[in-house]
């Protein structure tokens, strides 16, 4: 087995489905001979020729728009999007088609289509290159949200929504890319979507994260008796997995790199006191970033949760 | 260094029948007797449709409808002209297209009664769901034209569109994906001169619509969109050049919206009666009516047979759409993915 990062992770997996599968073809910006801005795709042109590794022009909702036509006409595509701040651009063809051409058509048309963007903070790089807004994506019916926390669960999860029969946005988180090297199979395997995994046993407290948060919260809650899970899917929710371990630890906290307010943490707290609270010991509580915009580089630390803010939160839950 | 010029770029204009119905002879495409009469037929079908929809409408029996009167020959002339592999991606305001290609009469009632169980396309039509939401279902129809590439399928993608969608940034994006990649697709503007209040001339500063297709290196051609024959033989043309390799089309059919822009608007807001009675007078279907009379293929009792033959279909069509079930609330979550999640499945329980 191989030590691999992220990057080599997606790469592999496009490789081998890709290899496996000649509906699999790649498109988006610089994605064919420049590999991508962050190398994701590098030599997948080379190897598999433009007229499945192709270069478009600038066009984020043309990129996306053009593949739902193809998902729906016999094609698996997989659209990058160069940074989620630009999938804005983009939201309209996810939100007003992908997530319901099989509703809208009743069946007869469907989306077998992956949206592959890096998310997320802390690489220090200009504005709408560091945002973490999967909220706005969770609340689409129909449109599944993913997130790998390292190269395994990136291979795996990767190889999953290649073979979903419905849209995936596939969120890569930027800082965790090249930070953490892994075993990464050479075979074949996925991680089922919509199933989250728990990192770390424990049962003072359960610690919710996902993406890069989920390196910041492994290393924070080190010295706490805490279950660390890692959501994987943001949507649908794996609320067993959820709930069985709050009615264990009877605390909960919740981790995200969003603004607070209506991030995913509000959903996840609201299940929790709907189908567990008489299990909880102490309020649930949420780290994650003010409500405001995500700064540039100078003020991003400032921004993002810390260890200290983590280790806080579980002090304040421990209490009880 | 003198100026120089880099390049000169002329639009046509397309145009087989004039306005009494006399053809330009060596413009007339190439049908056959029947076929002429088929698309009158359908031209009638399709307006007799729609006059009974708006009536349905006023009766409360169907929900808010975009009219199509006017526009029947822009619709049914190039849907006649596509093969049933052909991947078709309609606006709202396309009925005369969907009745052409063979599409259920009830189920297109049905859909615009508010159930949407009539917007499944039966097998072997390639007709995406309606798009209510004005021109972002233009590049899906690039992105069919990449599959069909691929797949090394005969099929052309056609998206249709009205004036409107030519200002959104869709309609850019995929005219220019579709002339990079010198794709198998068709664009089909029904210029019908208003975006609900908004004329055609304060939503683009050009003189045609047809001339946007320079800018992206593609085909672009405005035909007499009441002419049905004109509309044909720009279709056909398009599709061949599509089919042999030569790259994407945008077709501007220069048409007029005769009703209101929907059921729930009220054109005479904003616009003079004197330029609807205008076009009044370029009736695609009574022009192609002199047409197909002066060339003693049709006279008053067999168009009244036409209208009659086109009033029993649409009677029926409404009485099966009156008889089919209303759905069940299970049915919304049916279709929103292939595997539901424990929430929804929980929720499906309790609708």
């Amino acid at each position: 087995m191989a030590q691999l990062n992220m990057v080599q992770a997606i790469n592999l997996a496009l490789a081998q489905e890709m290899e496996r599968d000649d509906r699999v073809v790649l498109l988006g910006e610089d994605v064919g001979r420049d590999g991508g801005v962050f190398r994701v795709t590098e030599g997948l042109q080379e190897r598999f020729g433009a007229e499945r590794v192709m270069d478009t022009p600038l066009a984020e909702s043309g990129i996306v728009g053009a593949a739902i036509g193809m998902a729906a006409f016999g094609l698996r595509p997989v659209a990058e999007i160069q940074f989620l701040g630009f999938a804005y651009a983009a939201f309209d063809q996810l939100a007003t088609h992908a997530s319901r051409l099989r509703g809208r058509s009743r069946g007869r048309f469907t989306c077998p289509l992956v949206v592959r963007t890096p998310y997320g903070g802390g690489i220090r790089a200009p504005e709408l290159h560091e945002e973490s807004s999967e909220a706005f994506f969770c609340h689409l019916p129909g449109l599944k949200v993913v997130v790998p926390s390292g190269p395994y669960s990136a291979k795996g999860l990767l190889l999953a929504a290649l073979r979903d029969p419905d849209p995936v946005l596939f969120l890569e988180p930027t800082r965790l890319y090249r930070m953490i090297r892994e075993e990464v199979p050479e075979e074949d395997y996925t991680v089922p979507l919509g199933t989250a995994r728990v990192a770390r046993e424990g049962s003072g407290v359960t610690v919710i994260a996902w993406g890069s948060m989920l390196e910041r919260t492994l290393k924070a809650a080190k010295p706490y008796d805490a279950e660390i899970i890692d959501l994987l899917t943001l949507n649908p929710l794996d609320l067993e997995t959820i709930l069985s371990s709050v009615r264990k630890t009877g605390r909960l906290v919740i981790v995200h790199e969003a603004p607070l307010t209506c991030g995913l943490g509000a959903e996840i707290a609201a299940t929790v006191a709907a189908e567990a609270i008489l299990s909880l010991r102490g309020p649930v509580l949420r780290v994650a970033a003010p409500d405001v915009v995500m700064p540039l580089p100078k003020l991003e630390d400032a921004y993002l949760p810390t260890a200290e803010q983590i280790q806080a939160a579980l002090d304040e839950v421990l209490k009880y | 260094m003198a100026e120089e010029t880099l390049a000169t770029f002329t639009i046509r204009r397309l145009a087989v029948l004039d306005e009494h119905g006399v053809a330009d002879e060596p413009l007339l495409p190439a049908l056959s007797e029947e076929e002429l009469l088929r698309l009158h037929e359908l031209m009638v079908l399709a307006r007799t449709f729609d006059q009974r929809a708006l009536a349905l409408q006023r009766e409360g029996r169907l929900g808010t409808y975009p009219p199509i009167t006017g526009q029947e020959a822009a619709q049914v002339g190039s849907a006649f002209a596509l093969d049933p592999t052909d991947r078709v991606f309609p606006s709202f305001r396309e009925m005369g297209v969907h009745l052409t290609l063979g599409y259920p009469v009830d189920r297109l009632y049905q859909y615009w009664a508010g159930d949407e169980r009539g917007q499944r396309a039966p097998e072997g039509l390639e007709i995406f769901p309606v798009c209510v939401s004005v021109g972002s279902h233009i590049p899906h129809a690039v992105g069919a034209a990449i599959a069909a590439r691929y797949r090394k399928e005969e099929a052309v993608a056609v998206a249709y569109f009205g004036d409107g969608a030519t200002s959104k940034g869709d309609f850019h994006e995929a005219l220019n994906l579709a002339g990079v990649f010198r794709l198998p697709a068709l664009f089909i503007c029904q210029n019908n001169q208003w975006a609900i209040s908004v004329p055609v001339k304060e939503q683009t500063a050009a003189v045609s619509l047809a001339q946007k297709a320079l800018a992206y290196g593609i085909e672009g051609v405005q035909v007499d969109g009441n002419d049905v024959l004109a509309v044909y033989r720009a279709t056909r043309e398009a599709l061949e050049r599509a089919r042999s390799g030569g790259g994407p089309t945008f077709i501007e059919c220069l048409t007029y919206r005769m009703e209101d822009h929907t059921t729930a608007d009220d054109a005479a807001r904003y616009r003079p009666p004197e330029a609807v009675e205008a076009w009044k007078r370029k009736d695609p279907i009574s022009r192609l009516e002199r047409f197909l009379t002066g060339r003693e293929l049709l006279d008053d009792g067999k168009i009244a047979d036409v209208h009659t033959q086109a009033v029993a279909t649409i009677d029926a069509a409404v009485k099966a759409m009156e008889a089919i079930p209303p759905p069940s609330p299970a049915e919304m979550f049916d279709y929103t993915c292939a595997n539901l999640g424990r929430r929804q499945v929980a929720q499906r329980q309790e609708a």
